[in-house]
């Protein structure tokens, strides 16, 4: 297997881009990842995309987004794994140069979510979940993690204020990020009285319904320099891990099995530990999530994600940053993007191109990307080359 | 909208609540599967679920997807059934603002969804307090 | 060879309305409405409860108290006026619910509130015809009644099932009757979602004529009077109508108060009567005899005398009874509510 490294990446600016469509979103993404990698063709293509049936009504992605991109006849593949599509395309893409099928690969990831109203948002999301068993029942993805939220608290002891700690700590990176979709600061009291979602969990608890795209060029590490101008980033780590699909199924409601076994492969491919990396990108969909991920990656112990937290620990300048991009919580969370995202923001962090949100002397980061209530889990970990 | 043989082909768990136990291991499989979740068995014999069971966690949903609008606020919860199964369903009967871990509760049939004003009803099962 | 109940079971919504709720909406006198129809409040089902689910959990509280394979149910006749389908059976979910399919016959009836107890005289006929060792017979409705309407303050939601059998019975049917005319006091037409009713002549030349008549003619029929029972239960449209029955067939009040459920239940239509008998089975003794008069508009009058057995009291306490429902943890709701619930009032749709 060779050697992957990311010579380039791409991002435009986040929100209810209600001019744009979902191929338009997705091109802008591409076109810049290509910029940036300053290579002038791709060999094939990977979209990460939860549902462009449900949102757009758009489905065969890979055929369609290379035309847009006018690199047709290329391979063009659609990954899906929920909200873990991006993170997954972008293991797709890193298999495929490392396996030698392709050199100049494109990882992307897009969603388009505000063509359908909140409840076609919240049940397209919902089919992360068991259709049959749990989504039959009413549930939400609030709630089901709100289930794990209450399981979390009543067996840890975590507290109302420790899941708002994780969303205040995410907008203050966020208002750093130029792209972010919610780029302000807030209160530990206003997501306490903000809105209810989902008991205990409030709508600044969640992330937000997104429009938006990312985009990663890989190549194998030793064409890297040949290929562009860009300091090339490591990939020491690609992992993926699958637990139960339903919540109910699983031992223990409130542990990230699936991160926790991704996390370990990683670790061991990368040869690091925990203690080894700069900082992280995680997937915070809702607090608890953050909460619950910090565990699962060995930053905290187990059951004290909360604390951890609360503590300054995983803050811009605390021991180990998490989520300096803002996270899906200020950034935005388009689904099958996010995984992308968090490539692209740890490749930048990588470079030392990321201005005030910048963590100091980062030479290693560590991205978890998370399908349903965890059913998948992808991890990469990236170094400066 | 759940169609007529999608909705049909579960009846057996949604009214029955049938399940299957794993001859290797005992594990409970519901809705049955065709290979055991703990020991990749593939020789299970029919049971039926225990019928009651103690919250393990809950939510009480606000928002909710299509089709459930005019419920909110509704609870849903995990159940821990006396046989050691854990199901999802929703909670009613209840004053949602003073459900608790570890209430007990049983299995009740009610309507679940609807396709509509036109469309076939959805039955299957929803947790109530139980007695006492 | 006797024929009777080999198993029995109710099913009470916990929700209820208070009739003061309902008048003080429409400016109706409350008090006078409790002291006339002699009602206080009434179930309310929720939206997620309807003919179907609550006959479920009749029937399988039926199946518990007459411990049998409900395999070998031969039929089940589903009796209300508010099945969820106009075209489609309740019979077959309640089946498929039980576990009783796919060898079986199943009929929804429609008969006013006579409905049910029409399910139970079928079920019991096939059994005592020796067609099958067991049938169901179920009673239940979530009725509706026009906003303002006199009815609003009635009509509300129950359910209650008979196993009919020839081993282990708990009340053996002596004997039936049954009295029919075409009447029109009440009515709902194809398409219309309330029913409406000709007022007071819903009263004598209805109810009464033909509560009245079935009584008399099934005691006389078989050699009976009052004195013969111990209990007696006539269909309860409200609280004041089953009691002057009573009273001028010369029932003493304490004869029928405790299958009185009405004032407190309302009237659960095809539910209503085989609800009084279930509530009476719930404390009958061996040896009590029980006469029972249902009532349906259209209109029409079933008849039954059952003599409770030394088997009743080793089932009576295998399901909830049917007054212990009745009683626990009412849930009131407000007239918003209540109208949310009953699709009175709809949000747009989605
Ligand atoms: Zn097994």
């Amino acid at each position: 297997m060779r050697e992957v490294a990311v010579i380039g990446v791409g991002m435009n600016r986040w929100g209810e881009l209600w001019e744009k469509s979902h191929r338009t979103i997705w091109t802008e993404a591409a076109l810049e990842a290509i910029a940036d990698a300053g290579v002038d063709r791709v060999d094939a293509m990977y979209v990460g995309c939860m549902s462009g049936g449900l949102f757009v009504g758009q489905e065969h992605l890979g055929a369609m987004l290379a035309d847009q991109l006018g690199m047709g006849p290329i391979p063009g593949t659609r990954v899906e794994s929920a909200c873990a599509s991006g993170g997954l395309a972008f293991r797709q893409a890193c298999l495929a140069v490392a396996s030698g099928a392709h050199d100049i690969v494109l990882a992307t990831g897009v969603e388009k979510m505000t063509d359908v109203d909140g409840g076609a948002a919240t049940y397209a999301l919902s089919t992360a979940a068991d259709q049959e068993y749990e989504c039959y029942h009413g549930i939400t993805f609030p709630g089901l993690y709100a289930m794990m939220a209450r399981d979390h608290m009543h067996r840890h002891g975590t507290t109302r204020q420790q899941l708002a700690a994780v969303a205040v700590k995410n907008h203050a990176h966020g208002v750093l990020n130029p792209l972010a979709q919610f780029p302000m600061k807030v209160t530990a009291e206003q997501v306490m009285e903000s809105v209810m979602v989902a008991d205990p969990l409030r709508i600044l608890d969640c992330s937000p319904i997104t429009d938006g795209a990312a985009a990663a060029v890989v190549v194998p590490l030793d064409m890297a320099r040949q290929l562009s101008k860009q300091p090339p980033v490591r990939v020491a780590a690609s992992a993926h891990a699958t637990d139960a699909l339903a919540l109910h199924d699983r031992a223990d409601l409130s542990w990230l099995a699936s991160t926790a076994k991704a996390a370990e492969l990683a670790y061991k491919q990368a040869g690091v530990g925990p203690k080894d990396l700069s900082f992280c990108e995680v997937h915070d969909c809702f607090t608890i999530a953050e909460i619950m991920v910090i565990e699962a990656l060995g930053l905290a112990e187990r059951g004290k994600g909360g604390a951890a937290a609360a503590s300054g620990l995983t803050a811009l300048g605390g021991k180990i940053p998490v989520n300096p991009s803002g996270g899906l919580k200020s950034k935005g969370h388009p689904v099958g993007a996010t995984g992308v995202a968090q490539i692209r923001e740890t490749v930048l962090q990588l470079r030392g191109a990321c201005g005030q949100r910048q963590v100091k002397n980062a030479s290693r980061g560590l991205t978890q990307n998370m399908g349903g209530t965890g059913a998948s889990t992808v991890v990469h970990i990236l170094e400066r080359a | 909208m759940i169609g007529s043989a999608r909705y049909w082909r579960e009846i057996p768990q949604r009214y029955r609540y049938e399940a299957a136990k794993c001859a290797k291991c005992g594990r409970v499989a519901f809705p049955p599967r065709l290979v055991c979740a703990g020991c990749r068995g593939r020789e299970f014999t029919p049971v039926k679920l225990a019928q009651t069971g103690v919250v393990e966690t809950f939510t009480v949903i606000h928002v909710a997807p299509t089709g459930f609008g005019d419920e909110t606020p509704y609870a849903v919860g995990i159940v821990k059934l006396d046989d050691g199964v854990r199901v999802t369903a929703q909670i009613t009967d209840c004053e949602t603002g003073k459900l608790a871990i570890g209430d007990r509760v049983k299995l009740e049939f009610r309507r679940l969804q609807q396709d509509g004003e036109s469309g076939i009803i959805c039955y299957g099962y929803k947790f109530v307090p139980a007695i006492g | 060879m006797e024929v009777g109940i080999v198993g029995y079971g109710a099913y009470v919504p916990r929700h209820r309305i208070k009739v003061e709720e309902i008048a003080k909406v429409w400016g109706a006198d409350a008090p006078s409405y409790k002291k006339g129809l002699m009602l206080r409040e009434k179930s309310v089902p929720t939206p997620d409860q309807d003919t179907i689910t609550m006959s479920v959990e009749a029937a399988r509280h039926a199946v518990r108290r007459a411990g049998i394979d409900p395999a070998l149910i031969g039929a089940i006749y589903v009796g209300s006026e508010s099945h969820p389908y106009a075209v489609k059976p309740s019979g077959t979910v309640v089946a498929e619910a039980l576990g009783a399919t796919p060898e079986i016959h199943c009929a929804d009836m429609e008969f006013a509130c006579k409905a049910g107890s029409e399910g139970m005289f079928v079920a019991l006929s096939l059994v005592k015809a020796g067609q099958m060792p067991y049938a169901l017979g179920i009673g239940a409705d979530t009725s509706q009644g026009a906003p303002g309407d006199a009815l609003e303050y009635s009509a509300s939601a129950g359910a209650a099932a008979y196993i009919f059998g020839r081993e282990k019975i708990v009340a053996v049917c002596e004997d039936t009757y049954a009295y029919m005319t075409d009447t029109p006091d009440f009515w709902r037409r194809e398409y219309q979602f309330y029913p409406r009713h000709a007022g007071r002549y819903t009263g004598e030349p209805a109810y009464f004529k033909h509560v009245l008549s079935c009584a008399r003619g099934l005691m006389a029929k078989s050699k009976t009077t009052p004195a013969d029972f111990r209990w007696a239960v006539f269909h309860q449209p409200n609280g004041k109508f089953p009691m002057r029955a009573a009273q001028e067939l010369g029932f003493s009040k304490e004869k029928v108060e405790q299958g009185w459920l009405s004032p407190t239940l309302g009237n659960t239509y095809s539910g209503s009567s085989p609800m009084g008998l279930s509530a009476i089975l719930d404390v009958a003794k061996p040896g009590d005899r029980i006469l029972m008069v249902s009532y349906g508009s259209g209109a029409g009058s079933d008849g039954f005398i059952w003599r409770v057995t030394d088997h009743i009291t080793a089932v009576q306490g295998l399901a909830p009874h049917t007054r212990a429902q009745l009683e626990d943890r009412p849930i009131y709701i407000d007239y918003g509510t209540y109208a949310k619930y009953r699709g009175k009032i709809r949000k747009l749709a989605e």
